[in-house]
């Protein structure tokens, strides 16, 4: 799986027309990478309102909310930087396609399939706050398709503001609001501590909007086409749909776009084998490497929002789903990742610094045979005392991931008490950045 | 108007000074780091969370209006 994290991940569409402009799906992903010209087909020209405000009130009734993780709604970030901006006279609006999460490839496949959506809803987002500059933000090198896109943009001279893109370093926290400010204003890519929150203070101290790609992508489609058709999918509290990573036994990593609301065993499978010998599940991971592990025995009523996923400590974060094969070892794969969580944090935060290391090495314990009997005590007090304690989330998701994973692993970390392994396959499922582990300095 | 003591964790270099000058709000973890009651500072403590407020070498402890 590793190996495959360079290649473009496939992507489940549906035939284009007018019947994706209806209600079906998917929204956001034709069947092939679109240019400017059947972009232009499908949708006519980027929507501007004429005045700055204007699409407040449709995204408010839309009831979007940002699709990097947060799910924070999108007007309110919208008023406020457009708020402070009327105040200071200038606001920084940026694309937020960094997908920092290393499992996560829905916004690299989008930028690549329909860029021209992103680069509208930039825009569009720029005349709502009254920008001054905008920033296309990114994991990797621009591809080929999101640079095409802008040069057709500019000869059509369809884009209001000259889009600079920056490329974040490969580090896990790159994506973080206050590290993507501190990146784009030439520093290292490192969180701070708020407040003041970026929609009031950013970049160069402007207020400044920072909008993951598919929400940007959601966003030129509420302004063509309004709240209720954005509404016609979804959860009356969560309308919509949401972009998916999916990684299931004996697949390739697919990225699919998903009503919310959508039962878990659609997208996961529902834990059975496929029939031919392959192995079925043993747990879900859902929301990513910050996500939580859920037990195969509730996964019968979870579906795929908040409300569902909340009764189950577990919120549906950037889209990441996984369904960790039967013949793998859990506590391995949760070991593998922590190890990885715990070199990828920043390292200005005391508890986090101390702490991470620690809970990583307390689960390869786990992981190996016949650890001490006080691992697991240590891992719970060093989760408690790292929860909360950083200026960003990156302990709490760590912690959330860990605390899940002990529960839904318990018996197998009774197994690996008397020296057993229930794994048969020791191949690693869960994907990580090639080239582990990245050095401490290199946050440019 | 009632205060609370929060910590900037990034310039927080654990000196533990906080947690000499006002134990009643202020632990250290295992690793010296404080934890601070997240609640009210008591009128009865106002003055010793000023003065570990002024003590922090870091400059890390501040009060803010809750």
């Amino acid at each position: 799986m590793t190996t495959a994290l360079n290649m473009p991940v496939p992507h489940e569409s549906a035939p284009g027309g007018a019947a994706r402009q209806a209600a079906g799906l998917p929204r956001l992903l034709p069947a092939a990478p679109e240019d400017l010209r059947a972009h232009l087909a499908r949708y006519g020209p980027t929507p501007y309102r004429g005045q700055p405000g204007a699409l407040v009130a449709d995204v408010e009734t839309s009831g979007l909310t940002g699709r990097g993780g947060a799910a924070f709604p999108v007007y309110r970030k919208l008023a406020a930087v457009a708020r402070a901006g009327a105040r200071q006279g200038r606001t920084v609006v940026v694309a937020n396609g960094a997908e920092s999460e290393p499992a996560s490839r829905k916004d690299e496949c989008l930028l690549r399939v329909a860029p021209n959506l992103v680069l509208d809803g930039l825009q569009l987002a720029a005349e709502t706050v009254g920008a001054t500059e905008v920033h296309l933000y990114l994991h990797r090198a621009p591809g080929p398709e999101i640079l095409r896109a802008l040069a057709e943009r500019g000869v059509r001279g369809l884009d209001r503001l000259a889009v600079t893109i920056t490329q974040a370093p490969p580090r896990f926290l790159a994506g973080q609001e206050t590290a993507v400010v501190n990146r784009l204003g030439g520093g290292p890519a490192l969180p701070t501590f708020q407040p003041p929150r970026v929609s009031e203070r950013g970049l160069g101290s402007a207020p400044t909007l920072i909008q993951n790609a598919e929400t940007l992508a959601h966003l030129a489609l509420i302004a063509r086409y309004g709240p209720r058709w954005f509404r016609a999918v979804g959860t009356a509290t969560e309308p919509g749909s949401m972009l998916t990573t999916i990684y299931r036994p004996r697949a390739r990593p697919l990225v699919v776009e998903a009503e919310i609301g959508t039962p878990l065993r659609t997208l996961l499978g529902d834990g059975d084998g496929d029939g031919a010998g392959g192995p079925g599940a043993q747990a879900w991971l859902v929301g990513g490497y910050h996500g939580t592990w859920l037990p195969l025995r509730d996964a019968a009523g979870i579906t795929l929002d908040n409300a569902s996923l909340r009764r189950f400590g577990a919120a549906a974060g950037a889209g990441v789903l996984a369904a960790l094969p039967s013949d793998r070892c859990g506590l391995a794969e949760v070991a593998r990742v922590v190890g990885y969580l715990a070199a990828e944090s920043a390292g200005q935060c005391g508890p986090c610094l101390n702490g991470l290391p620690r809970i990583a090495a307390g689960l390869a314990e786990l992981a190996g045979r016949g650890h001490r009997r006080q691992t697991r005590a240590d891992l719970e007090r060093w989760s408690g005392l790292v929860e909360g304690r950083g200026a960003c989330h990156h302990p709490d998701g760590t912690v959330r991931f860990v605390r899940s994973a002990l529960t839904v692993f318990g018996p197998e970390i009774h197994r690996h008490a008397r020296g057993q392994c229930s794994a048969t396959d020791r191949a690693p499922f869960l994907p990580l950045p090639q080239g582990m582990p990245t050095s401490e300095e290199d946050w440019t | 108007m009632a205060e609370t003591l929060r910590v900037n964790p990034i310039t927080c270099a654990g000196h533990g000074v906080c947690a000499e000058l006002l134990p009643e709000l202020v632990t250290l973890d295992e690793w010296g780091y404080p934890i601070v009651d997240p609640g009210p500072v008591p009128p009865a403590l106002d003055r010793g969370a000023r003065r570990a407020v002024a003590g922090c070498p870091a400059l890390a402890l501040k009060l803010l209006r809750s």
